[in-house]
């Protein structure tokens, strides 16, 4: 156990986790020549595109220093808020982290609040400013901000560019130097920690773990702590670029289990493996069932493909645990799913997956957050859908998700990143300054005002200057009403929006204002109003269209024409009918256009 | 029965929001009519009924031929087609090319119809669509057309006219219906692709007319070719009772047509086909005893497509009991439902069996149409 290492590497998108990970590989051999292609840890096209990791994986190197071989394990953290439970699983199973800060950019909220969640579990952290081989690189700045931020020697701090290889050698040896071992009893009962899971369609689910104490051997009867059920396991082994078989898994290693799992559910990110005959008394601490924050309607564009819809998101779930749907139907959009999502970039990613993996084009509705309903009768709701709210009569209050948002910003920009987070809700708990021109803001909101536009605007108000992370804080009571949108009098069941009510009336006419432009004119005028109740708050006129005709149609002109008025059929087939008005798909999203 | 139109490719100086194919050089004019005469003979088997109940010369300028050389065509077609006892023969004709020996000629050739290019009688509006005649050449020509013996006469006008008024359209539409003629054909300027007008407005040199005067202007026409005894029986085409156009009125009743010279098309129930549009490569073709240049066959969907547009474009409107026996019972059912929307919304109104767009909404017929096809 002594030769072991494990860690993680902190960093915000894009200052060189990956590149870093890769010279990691090549620098111990892991990765022959052969197999290099940029950022091997990102798996999926979309990842490597988006340059951020949705799935966390992990990588076990050899490296040989000073005469002893050390086995380090690199445990890759997801990239993105929405993907925050995960990561502390993943930081749960080391003993150190690398901090990577981009030279130029210098350190981000993200980096920081997952930091502080390294620095909970007395992870030993390596400072690493990257990318010193940039022009716009500021070495010295950087390092005052890691000093002032770590408490840390200067000395401490690795310069390096894992663009050129330069400082990687430090790295390594700080990891073997400053890591401490793993800490654990090989025959003590067994307790391992699922930090990740894949889905393979051979093989079926296989969970990523870290063994705490105890040995884990091919063939033993397990129990998964939480979920309480029970398993063989058919192959456990170690993860190098691939799947590698061993006999056993002892304390203090990371490693791979195969037992046969066909549903991603069973697997729960953050439970504890055991055996059968032996167990331990407690799983690991810091188990939660992940549950999905930000709900929306997603509809086939073709009504034909719903099946084929759903046979999509089974197979989508299969590795992707924390999505999660059930059949709804919407007058307006026919059959389709309520689906879930730990936050919005989490539903870009399916709805993207969905597209590229499983050709399907869908129609996603005005996302919302769950909200918890407290009837007069004392029952508690959740309401993922607007449409499920109850009768005003029958609600004694709702309460709504809040987060702890920590931004990070200058001077510059502060002052317009307080009013907007004010504007949204925010309460500012917490401001420090972390440098002369860095403060850091902790704000309590409500969840529902980031799921729209929250984070571009701060982009774009602080130049993008200004990072953002946040957790799930609590619920709080929220003065909500549901926004209706009608057509011509039609209520449309899918751009109804719970909202607070001190925004309604700028919603709603903004609301309307947008669909205005959205909605085609056609051969009778369009009433666009927003409605609380039977209240009408805002209305837009659509007029209509008064002259669409093509003066001329002889013998020449047929063909042309048939042609012409049949590409505009089809341009009508794929708009949706509220009542006699056809709506376009886009205008679904409208919400999510308003500037 | 069936059609025959002619495509004389021949202009002095073309319009500049035209966009029939011709040409402004008179190579092989003087063969046209030769030509056409070779083309009949290639292609005299394509029609599938016969008697021909209307020929109709189109352009290009077909006023710029000779009587002598139309009458070489005509009497080529008389002598490869059984003809109806009573068909309609129209001549396109620029009023500026029309005189009292030529209208004579044009009338013991055998032509009944004439259809006048007047496109405005006011002379600004002729210069800036870049016509060669003016106001009073127009009402000259109509004039001296009637006084000589046709009593079947047509004119073009064009309105929602950038640099116009509707108080211009109203007097043009007034000295219209003072003029001795039967028949109109009216319509709203269109900026068609490739046009000198179409680039000017393409540049913002043009500005086309706000919607609401194209309605406006529409509105007037309508109005006041009721008063004047004019039925709308298609959207660009008024007409008194017993003069509304025969020829284009077959091309709206899917009745065959034989087209011949360059680019011009072709229907035969099953297909259609289209010349190639150019005068050497049509000539080309003749010289190589080939000459269609593209045909497409018609499937089922197309068929009915093209009935409904045609159809709904006009008076008579489409008749779904012929639907439902010729495409079947479920089309049938699709187009009631289609309709009743449109019935709910005042566009349609049903007259007799057949469902037809209210001329009064002609103005908006292009989203029902594409409406009621289908897929």
């Amino acid at each position: 156990m002594n030769t072991i290492r494990n860690f993680c590497i902190i960093a915000h998108i894009d200052h060189g986790k990956s590149t870093l990970a890769d010279r990691l590989l090549e620098f111990t051999q892991t990765l022959t020549d052969k197999e290099k292609h940029e950022q091997v840890l990102d798996s999926m096209d979309l990842e490597r595109e988006k340059g951020i990791t949705i799935k966390s994986h992990a990588i076990q190197m050899d490296y040989l220093y000073n005469g002893t071989t050390y086995t380090l394990n690199l445990i890759d953290t997801p990239g993105h808020v929405d993907f925050s439970y995960e990561v502390s699983r993943a930081i749960a199973s080391c003993e150190g982290a690398l901090l990577v800060v981009d030279a130029s950019q210098g350190i981000q909220a993200q980096t920081i609040s997952n930091l502080y969640l390294a620095i909970g579990h007395d992870l030993e952290i390596i400072p690493i400013v990257n990318k010193i081989d940039m022009d716009a690189a500021k070495v010295e700045d950087v390092k005052d901000q890691i000093v002032d931020l770590l408490g840390c020697r200067r000395d401490d701090i690795i310069a390096a560019s894992a663009k050129t290889g330069v400082g990687v050698d430090a790295i390594l040896e700080a990891i073997i130097n400053r890591i401490p071992p793993p800490v654990g009893d090989p025959n003590a009962p067994l307790q391992a920690l699922i930090f990740d899971s894949v889905f393979n369609s051979f093989r079926g689910i296989i969970a990523y773990f870290k063994v705490f104490n105890g040995t884990l051997r091919k063939g033993d009867m397990v129990k998964f702590f939480n979920t309480n059920r029970e398993y063989d396991a058919d192959e456990v082994g170690i993860l190098r670029l691939k799947m590698v078989p061993k006999d056993s898994i002892s304390a203090g290693d990371v490693g791979y289990i195969i037992s046969g799992i066909k549903d991603s559910s069973e697997v729960k990110v953050g439970d504890t493996i055991t055996h059968v005959d032996r167990p331990c008394d407690k799983g690991i601490a810091g188990f939660e069932d992940v549950k999905p924050m930000v709900f929306a309607g997603l509809y086939p564009v073709e009504a034909d493909d719903y099946e084929d819809l759903r046979a999509s998101l089974e197979k989508l779930k299969l590795n992707d645990a924390s999505l999660t749907y059930e059949p709804e139907s919407s007058l307006a959009l026919g059959f389709g799913f309520r689906c879930g999502f730990l936050g919005l970039l989490h539903m870009e990613i399916v709805q993207e997956r969905l597209y590229r993996e499983f050709d399907m084009d869908v129609i996603t509705t005005v996302p919302n957050v769950s909200y918890s309903v407290y009837t007069t009768k004392g029952e508690v709701i959740d309401i993922h859908n607007p449409s499920g709210l109850p009768a005003p009569t029958l609600i004694d209050r709702i309460e709504e998700p809040t987060i702890r948002a920590q931004i990070i910003t200058n001077n510059e920009s502060l002052g317009s990143v307080i009013k907007l987070c004010i504007d949204k809700r925010g309460v500012l708990k917490n401001q420090v300054f972390l440098t002369t021109n860095r403060i850091e803001l902790t704000f309590i909101m409500p969840l529902s005002e980031i799921v729209f536009d929250f984070y571009d605007k701060l982009k774009s108000i602080s130049r993008g200057y200004a990072s953002l992370d946040y957790h799930i804080e609590g619920h709080q009571v929220a003065n909500l009403v549901r926004l209706d949108i009608l057509l011509n009098g039609e209520m449309v069941d899918a751009l109804s929006t719970l909202i607070h009510r001190d925004y309604a009336y700028n919603f709603g006419r903004r609301m309307c204002e947008k669909l205005k432009e959205l909605i085609p004119r056609q051969q009778f005028d369009i009433a666009i109003q927003a409605a609380i109740g039977a209240k009408i708050i805002a209305r837009e006129t659509v007029k209509a269209l008064r002259k669409d005709v093509t003066a001329k149609c002889y013998g020449g002109d047929i063909t042309r024409k048939r042609k012409l008025l049949e590409k505009q059929k089809k341009g009508k087939k794929r708009m949706r009918q509220i009542g006699s008005v056809e709506v376009p798909q886009q205008a679904f999203l409208a919400v999510l256009k308003m500037d | 029965m069936s059609g025959i139109y002619i495509h004389v490719p021949y202009c002095k100086r073309k319009c500049h929001y035209c966009d029939f194919f011709s040409v402004e050089d008179a190579r092989g004019m003087n063969e046209f009519a030769n030509l056409i005469l070779e083309e009949l003979r290639l292609r005299k088997d394509y029609l599938p009924t016969e008697p021909i109940e209307t020929v109709y010369f189109g352009g290009g300028t077909p006023s710029l031929l000779t009587a002598d050389r139309i009458a070489t065509m005509l009497n080529g077609i008389a002598k490869t087609f059984s003809i109806s006892p009573l068909p309609e023969i129209t001549l396109e004709a620029n009023p500026d090319d029309l005189n009292p020996g030529y209208i004579r000629s044009l009338l013991d050739i055998g032509f009944n119809r004439l259809s006048l290019g007047v496109q405005s009688f006011d002379d600004n509006d002729l210069q800036q669509l870049g016509r060669r005649h003016n106001a009073k050449q127009a009402t000259n020509a109509v004039d001296m057309a009637s006084q000589l013996g046709f009593n079947n006469i047509s004119i073009d006008l064009i309105y929602g006219l950038p640099y116009s008024s509707t108080n211009v359209w109203e007097s043009n539409l007034r000295k219209a219906f003072r003029l001795p003629i039967q028949h109109l054909s009216c319509y709203h300027i269109i900026y068609e692709e490739g046009t000198p007008l179409q680039r000017k407005v393409f540049m913002g040199r043009v500005t086309p007319v706000d919607e609401a005067v194209s309605v406006e202007q529409f509105d007037l026409l309508h109005d006041l070719a009721s008063q004047n005894g004019f039925i709308h029986y298609e959207i660009s085409n008024l007409g008194k009772e017993g003069y509304f156009s025969r020829h284009n009125t077959a091309y709206w009743k899917q009745i065959p047509y034989l087209g011949l010279g360059p680019s011009a098309h072709s229907y035969n129930k099953t297909s259609r086909a289209w010349n190639p549009r150019s005068v050497d490569a049509w000539i080309n073709a003749i010289k190589k005893g080939s000459i269609e240049a593209e045909n497409e066959l018609l499937s089922e969907k197309d068929i009915l497509n093209e009935y409904l547009l045609t159809s709904l474009r006009t008076i008579w409107g489409i008749d779904n009991g012929y639907i439902a026996g010729t495409f079947g019972i479920d089309q049938a059912n699709r187009i009631e439902r289609v309709a009743n929307k449109y019935m709910q919304l005042e566009i349609l109104e049903k007259c007799d069996s057949n469902y037809r767009i209210k001329p009064k909404k002609f103005i908006v017929s292009d989203g029902v149409i594409a409406d009621f096809l289908t897929e």
